[in-house]
């Protein structure tokens, strides 16, 4: 019932050929770093969406799992010289493990229970890593510079590398998020987000299924995290584990529309430009201008469409039946 | 009516029961919610559960159904015991409920919130909708299976959620005062639903307020007041107990009745 109409595919396709070709029309570095904080805040915002927009786990503690992927792949190679691409997995599975092992206790938490008790997690995570002397603590993890090429995931004279690569792994959550919107699982993580007890009679494992969830999401967000350690080549607890990269990626999956397939990735694409170019822009003036804009749309879409933008193309021909 | 003293003749065959309470205690504190309650229910049966607010009929519902676990005391399901297993895992052995408050998934249609129970015996989607749309047949909402859920009228609202409950296939099927607030058309509706549902071979146990549909619903009615069952019996002779009137309906229902 829920497969793609031909219309749909080919709108994917075009949008994906427009963003393909985007580094030929705008050539300059600036415009392709913003479009890869685009994927990647869209791909952490996806991976959001799995248990917050499905599952109704609203957590804030995605961080944890971004600065675990970042800084699990960063030692492996820095220590061990393990190939970042394996670093990668590597990390995304420690993510899910971590995630599992804070899951569990969490398991009949709720709502902003659940919020709380993730902020908590995040904040946690940030500092132990800041004291922990293995891994640089606050003076952070600097990448050795190495040849430049894909199988080092290194590139130095071009952005544009890191550009297909995020935009691949974006496209690889959105497939991950499609399946798991289309499965059994889907259904009963959005019977889990209705409540807990309708999820029970209808015969859904509530602890299991959340479990998957919160796993999926961690390794996903891990991914994300791995590729922002090779982009930038440099990490610290200030940078890859701060509570404002959890809240961001919260903000743009309700934006772009919690519990739809391309609602999130829609709000990363409104609210990463807007909050990088009044950065560029204005940002020397005044810091916090870019925010006021944030919170303005933010509020403006709550109040308006409660279901993101997403709700605004969705819900025309579904609402009035 | 069915027969209504089937529950001994078949005890008599040695037949395993679908349902057996055996001393169930439930405590909240120093409440006795449930106070060593004994039942059972055969296959094929509807039995009612009645009393006044407060008797512990839904915590007993609770009890059988995972929701809570007995402080002391053995529930059996089709001769196995399931006191301390999970709702879920209840529910996959073939214990289906409902709630007196409408549990409803709200962003889903009707047919993707019958599909969602179904998916308990399917892994697909597919034949899960093909269940779904059966079950919706049955029931009688097939036409609105594509109404957003909270779009409905209390009366299929409830009657969602017995799809709901009836797509994961139960064996026992138990429903949590399905028709209080029901018209009197909605309410034959829902007694017809249920005539129907045990025809198909589910075993009925139902807490009610609607006298008038237990009356003709029930084979027995075990009677509860302030966590203890005071009286099991057929319909006719519930009615006409001095306890259950004083308890329960009240000297004005005798009259009525009698």
């Amino acid at each position: 019932m829920r497969n793609l109409t031909f219309k749909q595919i080919s709108l994917c396709l075009i949008v994906l050929i427009l963003v393909a070709l985007f580094p030929l029309a705008f050539s300059k570095p600036f415009p392709q770093h913003v479009m890869i904080l685009v994927f990647m805040f869209g791909m952490m915002a996806v991976a959001w969406n799995i248990m917050g927009g499905y599952a109704g786990m609203f957590s804030f503690g995605q961080v944890a799992f971004f600065g675990i992927g970042a800084y699990t792949s960063s030692f492996l190679l820095i220590t061990y010289h393990v190939n970042p691409w394996l670093g990668l997995v590597v990390g995304g599975l420690i993510a899910a493990l971590v995630a599992a092992a804070i899951g569990y206790p969490c398991s009949n938490l709720r709502g902003h229970y659940f919020a709380i008790a993730s902020i908590a997690f995040g904040e946690i995570v940030r500092t132990h890593f800041n004291n922990w002397k293995l891994i640089g603590a606050a003076e952070g993890m600097t990448l050795p510079m190495m040849k430049e090429s894909f199988e080092n995931f290194m590139f130095h004279s071009s952005k544009l590398p890191y550009y297909y690569i995020m935009l691949a792994f974006l496209i690889i959550s959105l497939i991950v998020c499609y399946f798991v919107a289309t499965s059994k699982m889907g259904y009963y993580f959005r019977a889990i987000k209705e409540s807990h007890d309708v999820a029970k009679v209808l015969g859904v494992n509530v602890v299991w299924y959340r479990l998957i969830a919160i796993m999926i999401s961690a390794f996903l967000t891990a991914m994300a995290g791995t590729f922002y350690a090779q982009y930038v080549l440099y990490l610290d607890p200030e940078s890859v584990l701060i509570l404002p990269i959890s809240v961001q990626v919260v903000l743009i999956s309700m934006l772009g529309g919690a519990g739809s397939i391309m609602g999130p990735v829609i709000g990363a694409a409104i609210l990463m430009p807007v909050s990088e170019i009044t950065r560029v822009m204005l940002g020397h003036k005044g810091t916090g201008i870019d925010m006021l804009i944030y919170g303005a749309l933010i509020t403006l879409i709550s109040v308006y469409q409660p279901k993101g933008v997403w709700g605004l193309f969705s819900g025309i021909g579904k609402r009035t039946k | 009516m069915g027969p209504v003293f089937r529950y001994w003749e078949e005890d008599e065959m040695k037949k395993v029961p679908c349902l057996e309470a055996i001393g169930v205690t439930k405590r909240f504190g120093g409440l006795f919610a449930n106070d060593n309650i004994h039942f059972t229910v055969e296959e094929g049966e509807i039995v009612s559960i009645i009393g006044p607010n407060g008797a512990g009929k839904s915590t007993l519902f609770n009890c059988v159904t995972g929701f809570y676990h007995p402080n002391s005391g053995k529930i059996t399901f089709m001769g196995k015991e399931i006191t301390h297993y999970r709702a879920d895992r209840i529910c996959k052995m073939g214990v289906a409920r409902t709630f007196q408050i409408v549990q409803i998934i709200s962003d889903m249609s009707v047919l993707e919130n019958v599909m969602t129970g179904a998916l308990l015996r399917f892994n697909k989607i597919r034949p899960a909708i093909d269940k779904a749309e059966e079950v919706l047949t049955f029931t009688g909402l097939i036409e609105k299976k594509e109404l957003l859920s909270t779009g409905l009228t209390i009366a299929d609202k409830k009657r969602l959620e017995v799809s709901m409950a009836l797509a994961t296939q139960p064996k026992l099927l138990m429903l949590d005062e399905s028709m209080a607030g029901l018209t009197r058309v909605e309410l034959q509706g829902m007694i017809d639903l249920i005539k129907r549902i045990r025809k198909n071979g589910v075993t009925l146990v139902v807490v009610e307020h609607v006298m008038e549909a237990v009356m003709e619903i029930s084979d027995r009615v075990i009677v509860l007041n302030s966590g203890r069952k005071i009286m099991e019996g057929s319909p006719q002779e519930v009615v006409v107990n001095k306890e259950v009137i004083q308890a329960y309906l009240g000297e004005k229902y005798n009259v009525v009745s009698s």
